[in-house]
């Protein structure tokens, strides 16, 4: 679409181009002059206005650096307290479901749907703050670090056991921790007998074979004798003591032979620290409730 | 001394009747009617569910549009509605020009009823003109002091209507006459009125010349056979003034006498060719068309022509040749383009309003972790289930699982609760986690899928998922 040129509308004070019948500024590089086309009057307006906010802007919110930090401005505005603020406001919504959650039991929680959602959002956050660098994000656990998800527990998977463990931690600086250990075989039995005892171990989910072998044999007898005291008569385990079930097809620390020979000869004992006193009895319920609703709890 | 700003002149439209006129006024009756009498129709939808036939209710999270509902998951339909208007508004400049902009543009149709208040209070063009350089009187104060207050009043309706269609339209009514209505409501209510009173009343065709992006990238969508303004230059020039009984032999047709500059809304000589600002009304046709018949001249001087016409008949005056009639063309590839996507789109959109479900159901398989072993050897997978229940009814709904064998399958619902069934009240989205625990006898991920079956209307939704055994 084509624009005619518009012819100026006062008196020109310089010289007129003559290709386009516009004045010029006055201004000339290498024989090219400036013409002057005048940018409309509702743009100087609002570039004016622009410029009158900004002088607004310095004088109500903190804008220039002085000799000792900034300008403050009239306002009193800083970004902390934004986020005190906002923390504030966000302490008070979480206020109603806290005060509720502060006073009621494991069961009435439970018996509260919006509430245990709330307590499980927490401990979620909980969770993955305090819990998460060993267990895993989704407490899918590792080697050495139990899979909170599944139905084996070493020490109760009721929301009452699992707040206990987490209050006293395992084998932690706690007086009432989960204490027991496991004797490292290797100095009680010989190379051939714990060999043995690796083979039967290993067999236990699967029950008694058919045709039992003679290290079958040979290992039964050594477990009735070494083991049976803690893991029990068909290797059920003891959650008193937190002797691990081992008749089932889960295995804290791997399940092959080379591993039961390794955990028989050197035992195992893995630690989980106490947060009695690291998180706020909230936090340790709301952990507690979140672990129980991961899918194995009791 | 160089200018800091251009003036922009002030425009005084001056009263035009005639056919485009015409068409002006019913495309600003009809329009305005919309707009301001949509929200008031009612539809029925049956209990616990507004009535409005259309609303946008934000805060309940649903689009309605007589039997449509849309929910935020069918944003999508959304989306192919602003694909139609786009789409329309090329297929209707590409054959008639900007016709839009000419007749049915919000900023056209309200700037249009401004200058009628305008000219009603004060009178045409060179009253209002008179008025604006006389000195301040009575009579200018109080002229001026009604006009400007019929504008703030229109500009009030108009934020008045708009907030209708995001609430029950006669609930807020009530709300405005009794002073309930929260400060968000009058936020809007007022920043429309504003901006309607400032648009139309004053920066008019400024906001078509320097703010409207539409205005500017049109022309891509014009080719030589668009309707577009046209001025006969072959049949009005040279142009000059012309007294009564004079002969017309070796002179135009165009009198020079300015009526189609005076009436123009954009400030413009259309006889200067095309130009960028003008909209394609048609009042300087009206205007033109006026004195041809008082000069008792064929109509149509300035008249709706195509590019292609203008040079075919040039070229034929050029050679001696009497000047044909014009020839519309209007199946051209962009027409055929244009119409070929609002076809397509507008056939998927029928399609996707037709086959809308009422239940729907996504799944999440959860990955953290992606699966767990039970003692006893089992495999179990857990899943986020969403539920739309988009009935006004209601729902229970039974789960299957196809594809594996299930050992057992346990649907959590808030709080943990085991539930027997997945239950979803009316119009709203259930969120549950099912604990599927199967064996598939097959390493890795395994298709499977979910049905879900209302126990009442036997209906039923299915999705894919998947089943992970290590």
């Amino acid at each position: 679409m084509v624009k005619s040129p518009k012819p100026p509308k006062s008196e020109p004070a310089g010289e007129i181009d003559a290709a386009t019948g516009v004045e010029t500024t006055g201004h000339e590089w290498d024989g090219l002059k400036e013409l002057n086309n005048p940018a409309p009057r509702w743009w100087l307006i609002v570039w004016l206005m622009t410029i009158i906010f900004a002088v607004g802007y310095w004088v109500v919110y903190p804008a220039w650096p002085t000799l000792d930090g900034h300008s403050k401005g009239v306002a009193g505005w800083t970004q902390y307290n934004k986020l005190q603020q906002d923390q504030a406001q966000i302490t008070r919504r979480q206020g109603v479901y806290l005060q509720r959650f502060h006073v009621a039991s494991f069961t009435q929680v439970k018996d509260d749907p919006a509430l245990y959602e709330f307590a499980r959002a927490g401990g979620a956050v909980v969770f993955k703050e305090n819990c998460a660098a060993c267990h895993g994000a989704g407490g899918e656990g590792r080697r050495g670090y139990p899979n909170l998800n599944d139905d084996d527990w070493l020490y109760g998977g009721s929301i009452d056991d699992i707040h206990t463990t987490i209050q006293v931690g395992i084998r932690s600086v706690d007086p009432d921790t989960h204490s027991t250990l496991m004797p490292a075989f290797g100095a009680i039995l010989q190379p051939q007998e714990i060999d043995d005892l690796a083979d039967f171990t290993g067999q236990l989910p699967q029950g008694v074979p058919a045709a039992p072998s003679a290290a079958w044999s040979r290992g039964q007898a050594l477990f009735a004798t070494n083991c049976v005291s803690c893991h029990g008569a068909a290797g059920e385990g003891n959650q008193t003591l937190g002797a691990p079930r081992l008749n089932d097809a889960i295995w804290l620390y791997g399940g092959d032979k080379k591993a039961l020979v390794e955990t028989i000869t050197r035992a195992r004992a893995g630690v989980m620290p106490s947060w009695k006193h690291r998180l706020s009895a909230d936090d340790q319920r709301m952990v507690s409730i979140y672990v129980h609703g991961l899918g194995g709890g009791e | 001394m160089a200018q800091l700003f251009e003036k922009a002149p002030k425009i005084y439209p001056r009263r035009v009747a005639g056919l485009f006129r015409n068409l002006k006024w019913a495309a600003m009756l009809g329009l305005l009617g919309i707009y301001y009498g949509a929200p008031w129709l009612r539809y029925d939808r049956g209990p616990h569910v507004p009535d409005q036939a259309i609303l946008i209710d934000l805060t309940g999270q649903r689009g309605y549009f007589f039997g449509i509902e849309i929910w935020p998951q069918e944003v999508y339909l959304l989306v192919g509605i602003l694909i139609l208007a786009a789409i329309g508004l090329f297929f209707v400049t590409s054959l008639l020009g900007r016709a839009w902009c000419g007749y049915a543009c919000p900023q056209t149709v309200w700037t249009d009823l401004f200058v009628w208040v305008e000219r009603f209070v004060q009178g045409d063009r060179n009253a209002r003109k008179r008025l604006d350089e006389a000195p301040w009187s009575l009579e200018k104060l109080w002229k001026k002091t009604l006009t400007h207050a019929v504008w703030l009043i229109i500009g009030l309706l108009t934020g008045g209507a708009w907030v209708f269609y995001f609430n029950n339209a006669p609930a807020l009514v009530d709300g405005i006459v009794h002073g309930t209505l929260s400060s968000d409501v009058w936020v809007w209510i007022v920043s429309l009125t504003l901006s309607t009173y400032f648009m139309a009343g004053f920066a008019r065709e400024n906001i078509c010349k320097y703010v409207c992006p539409y205005a500017r990238f049109q022309s891509a969508m014009f080719d030589r056979d668009t309707l577009i303004i046209s001025y006969a230059q072959e049949r009005g020039e040279p142009r000059g003034r012309h007294k009564q009984g004079e002969s017309w032999e070796g002179r135009g047709h165009c009198v020079d006498c300015d009526s189609c500059v005076v009436v123009c809304p954009m400030g413009i000589d259309i006889r200067d060719g095309l130009q960028y600002e003008c909209i394609s009304c048609g009042l300087c046709i009206d205007a033109c068309n006026h004195v041809m018949q008082k000069l008792m001249l064929p109509k149509g001087l300035i008249h709706y022509d195509t590019e292609t016409n203008q040079e075919r008949r040039a070229g034929q005056i050029a050679r001696g040749e009497p000047a044909t009639r014009g020839q519309m063309k209007w199946i051209r590839p962009r027409t055929v383009f244009y119409a070929g996507i609002i076809s397509l789109v507008g056939a998927l959109m029928f399609g996707a309003i037709v086959t809308r479900t009422q239940t729907d159901l996504n799944i999440i398989h959860s990955r953290s972790p992606q699966y767990v072993r039970l003692s006893n050897g089992d495999i179990r997978n857990s899943y986020q289930f969403k539920v739309l229940n988009k009935t006004h009814f209601d729902r229970d709904y039974v789960v299957t699982a196809e594809g594996i064998a299930v050992r057992s399958m346990e649907l959590l619902a808030a709080g943990d609760v085991v539930v027997p069934s997945l239950r979803v009240p009316a119009n709203s989205v259930g969120e549950f986690r099912v604990q599927l625990v199967a064996r598939s006898g097959q390493v890795g991920r395994k298709a499977i899928s979910f049905h879900l079956m209302d126990r009442d209307s036997g209906k039923a939704a299915s999705h894919v998922s998947y089943f992970i055994q290590p």
